[in-house]
């Protein structure tokens, strides 16, 4: 088991420096020189020259690209452009705030989406099930911005229950009610993957012969579904949530920019709209980083639960 | 006499299909007595595993019991309530079934899997541990404490089947039903299971339910034999009875269809059944099998035949006194065809290896195998799994590249290795027929384009000559124009395997290698196949490399065998010899563990211990490890034997010389 994590994060140390070279390469082919970007086409081609020097930009490719990540493994990522302050603090804002919403999705989702699919598979071609499949299905195509607007609409507006929206700042039950909306949106767009791959697991695991076999022992139905159908049915369930993972922290645009939600989403797409190229290249490195630890812990969990990748396979 | 440990009272079951009620089994009853073991045979579809299943109640949802009863211990099985019939399962039946990789849990080590089956009796942990580690022994597992610390996929087939087996004797049931628990298992595996089945049966006086479509593994084991066919019973008896003195047309015909006694394509044709299995559901008003049968008349269409007893057999069968009589049917001899092999053969490899690469080892799955082909022969590739004989075929077909060093010819000419450098005639030179059609057929093209594609891409016809040729393989293959249009999944699986041939064959190509082509398919299918594959090779002098883990079909159609062991050859020579002797310690062992349907109790050589992994051969001779003949001092252990020329042309790897090793056992 140690061996293979450790093999999967040399891996992950791999990955992650191809995508600082990819951050930094695309960043650095946008049009445009930088210094020119920040001051203007009016200003004097010598103070350009000047900030361009200030900030860094003006040695060869490969060098400023070392400049940048030996600093960013410092967790300096330089200075905002827009703000003028260091990335670092907006950033560590913007992602502790992605991650109260992510987690108040998950704890909604996942045991929804797993019992959901569970039933589901139990109850399969029946109503139930029926219910349950097209429910998740129709969630998982509706526009994230029209749930949340019906939701907006109803709860906020109407009912008065909780703000239309915000920061989650202040005290736990302030912040429970500014998040509830859009987790509960998220969660509606998720629910219908979570369901539909761990009622794919259940159904294959209910068919296979090793349930026969512990219902043949006489096992009761609780112990045959808890102990042996639940541990294979949830391994492909755990590859759909890591990778849903990157999307809820740095993929919300829609959803935190409906609620006025000050999170990664919004932060990387302002940054790209203002060409803050620091703030752009460590709001893009962070979410990747976040997504490979997230696929890491996946695949961690997978092995775990699935001998035959902790051990290699019986030649 | 006491009640019986099992009893199935004039049982009638069927499936719903889209809202109609198919009948699987149309009344089937037997009695299983204490300590008696009972098997019940029979083709595919004939409903025998749809009966073990209903013993236990545990049918699929779309089932329907439509009336009968089935007792086991004297409770009325089919009328207990949920908790009653886990207690059942729990304390009184237990059941083992095909393949054991896939009766085990693969997320859950051994051990907790085993204990689970003692404390759901109400065991307590303790004792259920120290119970679990009692019974691995039993199934003659040595040290038990590692085993129960695996997870499944680290134990061999032969392994697993025991720890299942453990599982089931847990309670110490008075009914055990095995459903085909050896099939898919190598002979040497099969041999050692069925002997813990026997120990287990004196040792216990379980009552046994034997499910099986290997008609000599049930011969072995049971006392009493029930002969299933489209869910009825059509004879019953003794097991001697009934395989010495069948009475009943299709208990004979499967018994006839079976390659046994050493037969050999060129002495005689395999008899096989005409027509089919009636489907599920079908309206059978009279004899069931009337359609298959060479001996029905006017009787035989109208009046259903009465369950009645002949001696010391019962059977459905207007006629069995007439059939019982008659004698032999006409047999008709096979065709001798002389292979020269003075000329150059299709085929030679020489030196070839083959190595694999995991987890930073390597390792040679073939390693300097050197083999020649002639045309129209048939040279058989034996071994248990995991010695090189898929690797070799793959090699040789170029799906994988041979390491270097090592040759193919073809034609005299050298195949390079790997199949996107051999030229279009070189890769129709060699074809392939898989084990199973289903996965090698492409289920969404018809018979037509699948020969078509064939024919067009490898072949190269012309457009105005493919309908002919289409016509002429079809005609080889003894399908009809009718099966062009339809689907493989419209097909039943013998004619599936004949598309599979057809495909292979369309091209004309010099060599055939046949994976085990019969493998998947009922008795009476494969003997048909087998006709056609001896038929196909006479007409066009194909060359067969076949492949099977059944010694009796390689030997039926083989003309010289290669025995293989851990991708090293054994001995290569003509089948008569292989076979009758003298022949290599490991062919001998191989051969003394196929069970027979005269269930001529010859004493059995058996093979210590496992194959070992090909990641670390043994030293000296590979076979050491586990050659019942080893020599005395230790030049098997740390000498490898040279390939010896035998008399015969063939070769040789042992130490012992030729003439004094073993003969027929």
């Amino acid at each position: 088991m140690a061996r293979y994590v450790i093999r999967r994060l040399g891996l992950a140390v791999v990955t992650l420096f191809i995508l600082s070279v990819v951050v930094f390469v695309v960043a650095s082919v946008l049009p445009g020189s930088v210094g020119r970007a920040i001051l203007g086409p009016f200003a004097l081609q010598e103070s350009v020259d000047q900030i361009n020097k200030e900030l860094g930009v003006n040695g060869s490719l490969y060098s400023q690209y070392f400049r940048w990540i030996s600093h960013a493994i410092r967790g300096d990522f330089g200075d905002s452009y827009k703000f003028q302050g260091p990335v670092t603090d907006y950033l560590a804002s913007a992602f502790w705030s992605s991650t109260k919403l992510a987690v108040l999705t998950l704890i909604i989702v996942v045991p929804i989406g797993i019992l959901g699919g569970a039933i589901a598979a139990l109850r399969k071609d029946q109503a139930s099930d029926r219910i349950i499949t097209v429910t998740g299905l129709s969630l998982a195509v509706t526009p994230e911005f029209a749930i949340g607007i019906v939701l907006i609409l109803f709860f906020a507006v109407k009912l008065r229950w909780v703000p239309a929206g915000g920061s989650a700042d202040g005290s736990i039950i302030q912040q429970f009610k500014v998040l509830i909306l859009p987790a509960v949106t998220l969660s509606a767009t998720l629910f219908g993957y979570i369901a539909r791959m761990t009622r794919a697991g259940t159904i294959e695991a209910l068919a296979a012969d090793y349930t026969r076999t512990a219902e043949l022992k006489g096992l009761s139905r609780s112990r045959v579904l808890g102990v042996h159908v639940l541990r294979n049915a949830l391994l492909p369930t755990i590859a759909v949530l890591a990778s849903q993972m990157s999307y809820l922290l740095g993929g919300l645009l829609v959803t935190e920019t409906m609620f006025n939600y000050k999170g990664l989403g919004l932060l990387i797409a302002n940054a790209a709209n203002d060409r803050d190229i620091p703030m752009l290249m460590a709001a893009v490195f962070v979410v990747g980083t976040f997504a490979m630890i997230m696929t890491l812990i996946a695949d961690v969990i997978t092995a775990w639960l699935n001998p035959r990748i902790r051990f290699g396979s019986h030649v | 006499m006491s009640e019986p440990t099992l009893e199935f009272e004039d049982l009638k079951l069927a499936y719903m299909v889209r809202g109609t009620a198919r009948e699987v089994l149309r009344g089937v009853s037997f009695a299983i007595q204490a300590g008696e073991a009972y098997g019940l045979v029979g083709e595919s579809g004939c409903g025998k595993s749809t009966a073990a299943y209903a013993a236990i109640r545990s049918l699929p949802r779309n089932a329907r019991v439509l009336s009968g009863a089935v007792r086991l211990a004297g409770r009325d099985v089919l009328s207990l309530k949920k908790n009653e019939l886990r207690d059942l399962r729990a304390n009184t039946v237990s059941m083992v079934y095909q393949d054991p990789s896939q009766a085990l849990n693969p997320t859950i080590r051994v051990g907790p899997q085993l204990i689970e089956s003692f404390t759901v009796m109400g065991v307590d942990k303790h004792e259920a541990l120290k119970r679990s580690t009692a019974i691995l022994h039993k199934v003659q597992i040595a040290d038990p404490d590692v085993v129960m610390d695996r997870f499944p996929h680290q134990l061999s087939g032969g392994m697993q089947q025991r720890v299942v087996i453990a599982m089931a004797l847990a309670c110490d049931p008075k009914l055990l039903i095995l459903d085909e628990p050896t099939t898919g298992l190598d002979v040497t595996v099969e041999a050692e299971v069925l002997d813990l089945i026997r120990n287990i049966r004196t040792e216990y006086g379980t009552s046994v339910l034997f499910i099986s479509h290997n008609l000599s593994v049930v011969r072995s084991i049971c006392d009493k034999v029930g002969v299933l066919y489209a869910g009825k019973l059509v004879e019953e008896g003794s097991a001697q009875n009934v395989f010495e003195h069948a009475v009943h047309p299709y208990t004979i015909g499967l018994l006839k269809c079976l390659p046994t006694h050493g037969l050999r394509k060129d002495a005689q044709r395999l008899s096989t059944i005409p027509g089919f299995l009636p489907s599920l559901g079908a309206d059978l008003p009279t004899c069931v099998f009337v359609e298959r049968c060479s001996f029905a008349d006017e009787t035989c269409t109208t009046e259903v035949p009465l369950w009645r007893s002949l001696g010391t057999s019962s059977v459905r069968c207007h006629h069995a006194e007439k059939v019982a009589g008659s004698p032999a049917e006409n047999e008709i001899a096979g065709v001798s065809v002389e292979i020269n092999r003075k000329i150059k053969p299709i085929l030679e490899l020489v030196n070839v290896s083959k190595s694999f690469h995991q987890g930073g080892q390597s390792f040679k799955a073939v390693q300097d195998v050197s083999l020649s082909l002639y045309a129209g022969e048939t040279l058989g590739l034996v071994g248990e799994s995991g010695s090189g004989k898929t690797t070799l075929a793959h090699t040789l077909l170029g799906l994988h590249a041979a390491d270097a060093g090592g040759k193919i010819l073809c034609d005299g000419k050298e195949l390079l290795p790997g199949r996107r450098r051999r030229t279009l005639e070189q890769i129709r030179a060699i074809q392939i027929v898989f084990q199973n059609p289903d996965s090698a057929l492409n289920r969404r093209r018809s018979v037509r384009k699948i020969i078509t594609r064939t024919l067009r891409h490898l072949a190269r016809v012309t457009p105005e000559e493919i309908e002919s040729r289409l016509r002429s393989v079809i005609a080889a293959v003894r399908l009809t124009e009718g099966h062009l249009d339809m689907r493989p999944g419209q097909l039943s699986g013998g004619l599936k395997q004949r598309v599979a041939i057809a495909r292979a064959y369309a091209g004309q190509p010099r060599v055939m290698v046949c994976d085990e082509p019969t493998s998947s398919l009922d008795v009476s299918v494969q003997a048909a196949i087998l006709n056609l594959l001896a038929d196909i090779q006479r007409e066009s002098n194909t060359s067969y490399l076949f492949i099977s883990h059944d010694l009796r079909v390689v030997r039926y159609l083989s003309d010289r065998i290669a025995v293989l062991y851990l991708g090293r050859i054994m001995e290569v020579g003509p089948a008569e010899r292989v076979f009758d002797g003298p022949h290599h310690p490991y062919t001998e062992a191989l051969l003394s563990a196929v069970t027979s349907t005269t269930g001529s109790t010859t004493s059995r050589i058996k093979l210590e211990g496992e194959i070992p992994s090909s990641m670390s051969p043994p030293s000296g001779c590979v076979f050491h490890t586990r050659c019942p003949r080893r020599l005395e001092g230790d030049i098997c252990s740390t000498v490898e034997p040279p390939l010896m020329a035998t008399p015969d042309g063939g070769v040789m790897r042992c130490h012992i010389p030729f003439e004094k090793l073993g003969g027929r056992v």
